[in-house]
């Protein structure tokens, strides 16, 4: 089995890092570029970029910030917000994101799944489920469908998804650990990996959703404090989860 | 001259592959040219997409028959992913897919715990732990490296291939990619 992961998300809106990020150790908090490479640098597995914008004039903007991740980062990043077609994720993945993450548009129409998997592999497509009361919400986790949230998981993962993001909204923000029986349901129910995301307030926290599933996101709990991530792994490590080992270079 | 070609297939993700390169101070192009693939000092051949149209790609292109030459010249080539797998005589993804037949072996799908197999681990005998992506695994004599059992590299004559993405695992594959070009 590979090593669970630790995954920072970083919330973007018109090309700037949005959310809390402290200042601590960094030049400038707000560009998303140099926020990716100083998470990389403290070990993070992978990383999220969510365009929170993503409105159709932003495209270009997060296409842009795409290939600059790229260029500076050695370790694989998703992009998700704003991918509603094919050629958005041809757009995201051809400037160097390694997966594209879908949400409502994967909902409205999960065909989508299928096409992206087919042309850039289970892989590269990973689908975002906002669950609360069991069932998947949309608009930021605001609205509620009907659709059984353990239903839409099997079904993303049947129609081709190589990974869920899963965030719960009674958790998310509050900082008080991951909702690790949502994340354990879903988890028994699919065959791909599961990103645990929502509730991160402390090491402990981290390493509980890592025993239950593959990895989970992190947010504000790395934002606060960014130099902090090195000392988070090591926390999560002397709590018995094992990390990858990291390694520098000569 | 360039320092290192990296061959384009339509889907692959070059760019990340490039900028592991540039980071390492060598010069890459991206393209499918059977010259510029025969010329170079070092070929790549990434690895995203699907074993079909990949390989639909490299034969429409002439790019395959130009990697069976460089290979069958000793020119060094090294295949990452995708770009390992359709190295072997066939693969059974897409319902069957005949590879460039470089190596010995075909892939076919994991028996793993979670597919697609995500993330960080560790390569033996060598030692680091490197990020894999993947759905589909080498079986071939020509292996030389394993990670949780599963083929992690193969290599014969001038041609190595790793299921693993240099590219993406930090400073364990900027080394990896280093030692390669140093051996080319």
């Amino acid at each position: 089995m590979p090593f669970p992961r630790l995954i920072p998300c970083l919330d973007v809106a018109n090309g700037r890092v949005v959310k809390g990020v402290s200042f601590v150790g960094l030049r400038d908090v707000g560009d998303p570029v140099e926020l990716a490479s100083f998470y990389s640098d403290g070990g993070a597995d992978e990383l999220v970029l969510l365009d929170i914008t993503a409105t159709p004039d932003d495209t270009q903007t997060m296409t842009s910030i795409v290939a600059q991740v790229a260029d500076v980062l050695e370790i694989p990043f998703t992009v998700g917000g704003g991918v509603r077609s094919v050629a958005d994720a041809s757009r995201i993945i051809e400037s160097g994101a390694d997966r594209v993450s879908l949400n409502s548009a994967a909902l409205a129409s999960p065909w989508l799944i299928t096409a992206i998997a087919d042309r850039y592999g289970s892989q590269a497509v990973v689908v975002a489920i906002d669950a609360g009361e069991g069932v998947v919400h949309t608009h930021g986790g605001r609205v509620a469908t009907t659709t059984p949230t353990l239903e839409w998981a099997v079904e993303a993962c049947e129609r081709g998804a190589g990974e869920i993001l899963l965030t719960s909204i009674r958790q998310d923000g509050k900082r008080t650990g991951f909702d690790l029986e949502l994340t354990s349901a879903v988890r028994s129910a699919v065959t791909i990996p599961v990103i645990a995301s929502g509730g991160a307030g402390s090491a402990q926290h981290v390493a509980d959703a890592l025993r239950v599933t593959d990895a989970a996101l992190i947010a504000s709990i790395v934002h606060e404090n960014p130099t902090g991530l090195p000392g988070l792994r090591r926390e999560i490590e002397n709590l018995g989860i094992q990390l990858r080992p990291l390694k520098e270079r000569a | 001259m360039t320092d290192v070609i990296v061959v384009d297939y339509g889907a692959g993700n070059t760019r990340s592959v490039r900028a592991a390169l540039a980071h390492l101070g060598k010069s890459s192009e991206v393209s499918s040219d059977p010259g510029k693939i025969a010329g170079a000092p070092y070929v790549i051949l990434p690895g995203v997409g699907s074993a079909r149209s990949a390989m639909d790609h490299l034969n429409e292109t002439s790019a395959a028959a130009a990697l069976r030459d460089r290979f069958a010249d000793g020119g060094a080539i090294l295949g990452i992913c995708l770009g390992m797998q359709l190295s072997l005589e066939m693969s059974e993804e897409d319902g069957g897919v005949e590879g460039l037949g470089l190596l010995l072996g075909e892939v076919v799908r994991l028996h793993a715990d979670r597919i697609p197999r995500l993330g960080w681990a560790i390569v033996e005998p060598w030692g680091d732990a490197y990020y894999f992506a993947h759905s589909y695994a080498a079986q071939s004599p020509d292996s030389i490296a394993t990670s949780d059992a599963i083929c992690a590299a193969v290599q014969r004559g001038p041609f190595l291939g790793v299921q693993f993405h240099p590219e993406k695992s930090g400073d364990s594959g900027l080394d990896f990619l280093e030692q390669c070009l140093s051996r080319a």
